[in-house]
């Protein structure tokens, strides 16, 4: 199969190494700065790196927490599925109504 | 009035109700040419008062020119134009006119010196806009108008009550910072609330906030480009105007960020991502003109100056797979880079800008807002802006390009667009660029004069971490970050499905009451019912549209609970 070159298991092996060496690379690099910090906390080594990574994993788990309260399936606002015009209550549509 | 003072909004408008009469061979020319010469008037018209006149006793400056209104009548042409190339060979002739109106109603608030013209060019961007999600032509997209109509003339309604309420207790009509009115008593302080509200809502601001989701996503294509570009960020422009420094838009400005991300997580349609990151963004500003200092409030326009362009770029490229695919949704697709190249790469430069990746638009523009809450020491502001910022990378940086043009392969094998859609995508690519390479193009235009330099060693790495573990967080939770078949509920839910539960639930208890009054009474009642009906009902009489006529009513009450209140006091 002619299989596009994005797909191939030794791009995805390098992209892989490629990115973990990017993120070694990146904190390593804080050395060699001099960082100017408004609030003590900023000036941790790689303060950055952990904050990105725990904040974007507490949002994501927010997320789901309030997914179980928030998420319908994806017909629910339609009309055929309207809880009142299968009990009979109100009409469902407008031309019924007229 | 001279050709020297032509409205950049009149050109538009005018070009709006020309462009049906136009040849269609002359109709690209009018399409591209107009917001050019809208974009050369903006730059052409002198500071100050350029149009002035009295109205009601008022007085009234319906052109009024400054750096502030100039940044954002720059953007808004460029994405008329842009937009215009993007949608020229595929949108209805309705859909151009009303995207012209629309544009050119945002372009007369931007313009507006006093808060009458500002109040009639809002209402002008509510039909306009309104009218935009009908060209769609879907059921769906109708009915989705008819609740976004509904929503913008109770804030229509809002604001209006705010602009009377100003003119009795100011006197005059001058559109220039409310805020401290906001803070002081009386009649002022609720008029200047009124007008915050009313500005707000057009932001997405909470409670009303579904109304961006639930709206734009069902626009055509091209639609949800100019859609994307004006409501909000006039908002925006507003609130810059009228309320700088208003302590209370920090907080409302941070629910927005916060708002947007959550939701924007849980969703599958890949517009709807988009436009929740609206939310998101618009909440930076928001924050930003809560912060109120000058480097805030230059962030807050440079930032809704790259904002409509990344934004515009990103929901071009999720517009050029919904064209080709007909498929909207993230769980449907995948693998989309193969075949679609050049909508790819667009779309990634449309994520690293809304990211604020550097040499994108979006860091030289939203690192302003972030370091004014670090100048200003607000050590809880900061952190939440810094984790919203690595978020957004999450979010929608890599979640829209990610399980669109990449991850599992869908099978389909689409081709990039047609050449004008792709065209304005590079254009609109190129400026995100350049604004990112040459921040000075931007913040030349700028309000306030700007010593800010993004690009510092220490910004330039902090940035790099905070997004490279953002994405490292997002490649551990890919599984829980996969679309699923669902919806999200959200305020909409109150005008949506409450109702029709209250009408389940309150018809059984009304049967038996019914039936315990016995016949006579209930004769009585019923033909006052059916009185009322004839002369005020959904169909007949006085209001022949369901929807306009609620609205109607609801807008009388509201006026005379106003007149009644400054009648009495």
């Amino acid at each position: 199969m002619n299989e596009h070159w994005l797909y191939r298991p030794r791009t995805l092996s390098r992209l892989r190494t490629w990115g973990v060496g990017l993120l070694v690379a990146v904190v390593v690099a804080e050395l060699f700065v001099t960082l100017h910090p408004h609030f003590g906390f900023a000036g941790w080594f790689a303060f950055n790196a952990v904050f990105a990574f725990v904040s974007c994993v507490a949002m994501v788990l927010s997320a789901r927490l309030l997914g179980r309260f928030v998420r319908r399936r994806d017909d629910y606002y339609d009309d055929d599925r309207l809880p009142a015009a299968r009990s009979g209550g109100a009409p469902a549509s407008d031309e019924e109504r007229a | 009035m001279s050709l020297a003072s032509v409205p950049p909004a009149l050109l538009l408008i005018a070009g709006a109700v020309a462009l049906p009469f136009i040849a269609p061979r002359w109709r690209l020319l009018a399409l591209l040419g107009l917001p050019l010469a809208a974009l050369v008037q903006v730059w052409h018209l002198p500071d100050g008062q350029v149009l002035a006149g009295e109205f009601l006793g008022f007085a009234v400056a319906p052109l009024q020119v400054d750096a502030l209104s100039r940044v954002f009548g720059t953007v808004f042409c460029i994405t008329a134009f842009a937009g215009a190339l993007f949608a020229y060979r595929q949108a209805s002739l309705m859909e151009m006119a009303s995207a012209f109106l629309y544009a050119g109603a945002a372009l007369g608030v931007v313009f507006a010196g006093d808060l009458l013209s500002v109040f009639v060019f809002w209402e002008l961007m509510a039909i306009g806009s309104t009218l935009v999600l009908w060209s769609a032509g879907s059921t769906q997209a109708w009915r989705a108008s008819m609740r976004y109509a509904l929503v913008h003339l109770f804030g229509g309604v809002v604001l209006m009550i705010g602009v009377a309420g100003w003119a009795v207790a100011d006197g005059e009509l001058g559109f220039r910072s409310m805020t401290a009115a906001l803070d002081g008593e009386g009649a002022r302080a609720l008029a200047a609330a009124f007008i915050l509200a009313g500005f707000l809502l057009n932001a997405g601001a909470p409670p009303l906030s579904a109304w961006v989701a639930d709206a734009y996503p069902e626009a055509s294509p091209s639609g949800a480009v100019f859609l994307s570009a004006f409501t909000t960020k006039t908002a925006v422009y507003v609130l810059i105007r009228g309320f700088p420094g208003a302590e209370i838009l920090v907080g409302i400005g941070l629910f927005m960020i916060f708002y947007g991300i959550v939701y924007a997580l849980l969703e599958n349609d890949i517009r709807r991502i988009l436009v929740y990151s609206i939310v998101n963004q618009v909440g930076f500003m928001v924050t930003a003109v809560g912060i109120g200092t000058e480097l805030a409030l230059n962030g807050a326009a440079a930032h809704a100056f790259a904002h409509i362009i990344y934004k515009a770029l990103l929901l071009m490229s999720a517009g050029s797979v919904l064209l080709v695919t007909g498929k909207r949704r993230c769980s449907e697709l995948g693998g989309l880079a193969q075949s679609m190249p050049l909508t790819a790469v667009c779309g990634i430069v449309g994520a690293m800008s809304i990211a604020s990746f550097p040499l994108t638009s979006g860091f030289v523009s939203k690192s302003m807002i972030v370091d004014a809450a670090a100048y200003q020491h607000l050590a809880l502001v900061w952190v939440l802006l810094a984790a919203a910022s690595a978020g957004a990378f999450l979010y929608v940086g890599l979640k829209f390009p990610w399980f669109v043009f990449f991850d599992r392969d869908c099978g389909l094998r689409p081709p990039d667009p047609p050449a004008n859609m792709s065209v304005a995508m590079v254009l609109l690519a190129v400026l995100c660029i350049a604004l990112g390479l040459s921040p000075g193009l931007l913040y030349a235009m700028l309000p306030h004069a700007v010593q800010y330099v993004p690009y510092t060693g220490a910004h330039v790495v902090s940035q790099l971490e905070l997004l490279l573990f953002a994405a490292l967080a997002f490649f551990m939770l890919l599984p829980a970050l996969r679309g699923t078949l669902t919806i999200s509920l959200d305020f909409d839910w109150f005008y949506r499905r409450f109702p029709v539960l209250l009408l389940a639930l309150l018809t059984p208890p009304a049967r038996l009451l019914w039936r315990a009054l016995g016949e006579a009474v209930c004769d009585r009642i019923a033909r006052t019912g059916r009185h009322l009906a004839r002369v005020y009902g959904a169909r007949e009489g006085i209001a022949s549209v369901a929807g306009s006529g609620a609205m109607a009513t609801a807008a009388l009450s509201v006026f005379g609970a106003v007149l009644l209140y400054f009648y009495l006091r």
